[in-house]
């Protein structure tokens, strides 16, 4: 059932809603429509000389192949970094859940780790895992013998950040799938453990999908986080490096725009990154979210 | 009868107040954005009251707006909102884009219209020609420069049974890969690291040994200009760091200057290429070895090395404001210069002394005798006059061209590509880069 407020004056709701109108077009679509301006203009930083050139910046942007390298290291970074912090953090919550004792005292502490700033988080990580002084590297070294070293290999450096980030966005996972799992009836639980059903086989038929709405909205904002807050990592921990190996889009540009001070081609990566963003969220809501179960 | 002496009481100090600040605005107020934080910025204060202290038509207002990148973009935003200081710090690989940006008055000629007749013979002409245009007019006022040097580790030398190094004539880099053998040999983890791989390996390599960094004088004849360092002399040294990696003499610390530095202060490395302004950092951590200051080293085939080049930032006057105001731009700049302050500011900071007559007084003082490490930079800079090659680096977007020379540095150390290859794809991506700018300005 819909419901429908019906207004007598014609002009009332859109007075009602020129607030937020006003508001979403000055600190949203204002911008938004910079950047596209931007995006098809040489220009130098001071603004004194611009040079309209179409979709020049877009397309050296898509002949780039470091450019399209940046796009596929976006993608694997975000899908690793969400992947592995809602995995932890929904296994954490099941078994936090469960927990009799002490029950308050662990989800505190588990939550911490969400008060950490990303950068903050970056270097924390960092100690642990720079090859010349980290602990945990060293004892990587000693112990297992493969040769540790995030400052030159490429792959071990996106698996340093993706674990920095993620880290950080268990928590927050945390506190929603927490949320989540205590909404659900335990009779409904009961009733199966009556029936027989193994434990895994209660959290897979009933618990995962009565999850399913928090799961559908910790992802869409995990990937979102993963996308754009991950910036204090990559710029406290690699700063893109090795050899452009963590150089996720966010972080192109702001070394291209903010430091490079190409202005152009940064207004073309932002609308590109902008684009790339929306078009993972329409997916999620078009497709995902058709096998999410909203109840109550 | 109380209200109404309240009320006359306020008025009263409203006069006072208003007088007074009608009195003291009769100062000629000057904006300096720059990007000097904690002990740099102290030292900055300093001068500051001493320019305010030593007159009474002006009063120079200093402002830091964060590090390099921050305070340009700073600039930049309060340009576009006409609402720009009379001087702007902007760091040297930034030099192109104020150059062009038309938002600039030159120094060379607003001191001839304040009036001073400066004699830029005195200056020291590296520092100079890094910040003039290809007439040889100085367009900004160099203010902190510094050169990159090379810091060893004296103990480990000793204990490889090698003689300390000499702090005029360099090692060349043969010797050099001799020393880091032993060196390696006698046990320690690593030979050598360096800060700012672009800017020491490649940039300063470029101008000792006078290999042309870019086409048109290193950029400063033209903006259809191309980057050359994928020439066989600097390729054989990129090849011969590569090889040093094998056994430990080269090891790759990371970008900018945390990693690398860190492993030279934990003696992981007993050789550290870095700037002469990381002295004081240095002096600062090393508690447990003694280390020494050395020239960069040199290719035993270049007899007669030229300059190194600088790096720091320089101070850039910007159009719009009253002339009165620039005749106190002028003073303030003069007076940065003077003896006294140059001094001052280079025994804070080690950055150089801006002029020979400063840096003679401080040889005068026995300063270089007391502390021998300060003066490697300077009588490596000054060593030959520079030339076309090697009096500095005139490139647009410059910062994204160093991020580029890293990332395929890098690629070469992870042994992804040869160095031929990163060298050949750094120029290509470059030249790319510079076409765009070039457009930019057509």
């Amino acid at each position: 059932m819909i419901k429908r407020s019906i207004f007598s004056n014609r002009f009332l709701p859109y007075i009602l809603i020129l607030p937020q109108i006003l508001v979403t077009a000055t600190f949203f679509y204002w911008p938004a429509l910079q950047g596209l301006m931007q995006s098809m203009m040489l220009s130098d930083p001071f603004g004194l000389h611009n040079r309209f050139v179409w979709f020049d910046n877009f397309i050296q942007l898509f002949r780039d192949p470091l450019y399209l390298q940046s796009v596929a290291t976006t993608l694997i970074f975000s899908a690793s970094t969400a992947f592995v912090s809602i995995s932890t953090g929904l296994f954490l919550a099941t078994l936090a859940n469960r927990a009799l004792k002490a029950k308050a005292v662990i989800r505190t502490f588990l939550i911490w780790p969400y008060a950490v700033a990303p950068a903050i988080s970056g270097v924390l990580w960092l100690f642990l895992l720079h090859p010349s002084y980290g602990v945990v590297s060293l004892a990587i070294k000693r112990w297992f013998g493969t040769d540790w070293n995030p400052v030159l290999n490429g792959t071990d450096a996106l698996l340093m950040v993706i674990m920095a980030s993620a880290w950080k966005q268990i928590s927050y996972n945390f506190v929603f799938f927490m949320a989540g799992l205590q909404a659900i009836p335990h009779s409904l639980i009961e009733a199966a453990a009556m029936d027989g059903a193994s434990p895994f086989r209660r959290f897979w038929a009933i618990i995962i999908p009565m999850l399913s709405p928090t799961l559908f909205f910790v992802t869409v904002m995990n990937i979102i986080f993963a996308f754009f807050e991950t910036f204090g990592v990559i710029h406290t921990v690699t700063q893109g490096g090795p050899g452009g190996a963590t150089n996720i889009l966010v972080y192109k540009v702001y070394q291209d725009g903010f430091i490079g001070l190409n202005l152009g081609s940064s207004a073309a990566q932002s609308i590109v990154l902008m684009s790339l963003i929306i078009f993972i969220t329409v997916m999620q809501f078009k497709y995902v979210e058709r096998r999410v179960q909203y109840t109550g | 009868m109380k209200s109404r002496n309240l009320i006359l009481f306020i008025v009263l100090a409203m006069v006072v107040v208003f007088t007074a600040g009608e009195v003291l605005a009769e100062r000629i107020e000057i904006h300096w954005w720059h990007a000097m934080r904690s002990a740099r910025g102290e030292v900055c204060n300093t001068m500051i009251k001493a320019f305010n202290d030593s007159q009474d038509k002006y009063t120079v207002i200093g402002t830091n707006k964060g590090n390099y990148d921050e305070t340009v973009n700073a600039g930049v935003a309060a340009i576009r909102a006409k609402k720009q200081p009379h001087i702007l710090q902007s760091f040297e690989v930034g030099t192109q884009t104020m150059m062009l940006s038309g938002a600039v008055y030159p120094v060379y000629e607003l001191m001839a219209d304040a009036g001073y007749n400066v004699n830029w013979k005195d200056y020291l002409q590296p520092v100079l020609s890094y910040y003039m245009d290809a007439n040889g007019n100085l367009v900004s006022m160099p203010f902190n420069s510094s050169t990159p040097v090379m810091y060893y580790n004296v103990d480990l030398f000793k204990k490889a049974g090698l003689a300390p190094l000499d702090k005029s004539t360099p090692v060349t880099w043969d010797e050099l890969g001799g020393m880091l053998d032993k060196i390696v040999k006698s046990g320690t983890p690593g030979g050598m690291v360096t800060a700012w791989q672009s800017w020491t390996q490649i940039e300063n390599y470029s101008a000792i040994h006078n290999i042309p960094f870019a086409s048109k004088s290193n950029g400063y004849e033209g903006l259809d200009c191309e980057l050359l360092i994928n020439n066989d002399k600097v390729v054989n040294h990129i090849t011969r760091l590569k090889s040093w990696m094998k056994d430990g003499r080269f090891f790759y610390g990371g970008q900018k200057y945390q990693g690398p530095k860190a492993e030279f202060i934990a003696q992981n490395a007993a050789v550290y290429i870095d700037s002469i302004s990381g002295i004081a950092k240095i002096q600062k951590a090393v508690k447990d070895f003694t280390w020494d200051v050395a020239p960069l080293p040199v290719e035993s085939w270049m007899k007669e090395p030229q300059n190194s080049i600088i790096g720091g930032a320089s101070n850039w006057v910007l159009k719009g404001h009253s002339k009165e105001e620039y005749a106190g731009v002028a003073a303030f700049l003069e007076f940065l210069a003077n003896n006294d302050m140059q001094i001052y500011w280079h025994k804070e900071t080690g950055y150089f002394p801006i002029t020979l007559t400063a840096y003679k007084a401080l040889k005068d003082q026995g300063y270089y005798k007391e502390f021998p490490y300060q003066e490697v930079g300077i009588k490596q800079m000054t060593r030959r006059d520079p030339t076309t090659i090697s009096r500095g680096l005139r490139l647009g977007y410059f910062i994204q061209i160093r991020n580029i020379i890293n990332e395929e540095l890098e690629l070469v150390w992870n042994d992804t590509k040869s160095p031929q290859e990163a060298l050949d794809n750094a120029v290509k991506r470059s030249n790319e880069l510079l076409r765009t700018f070039e457009k930019t300005y057509q």
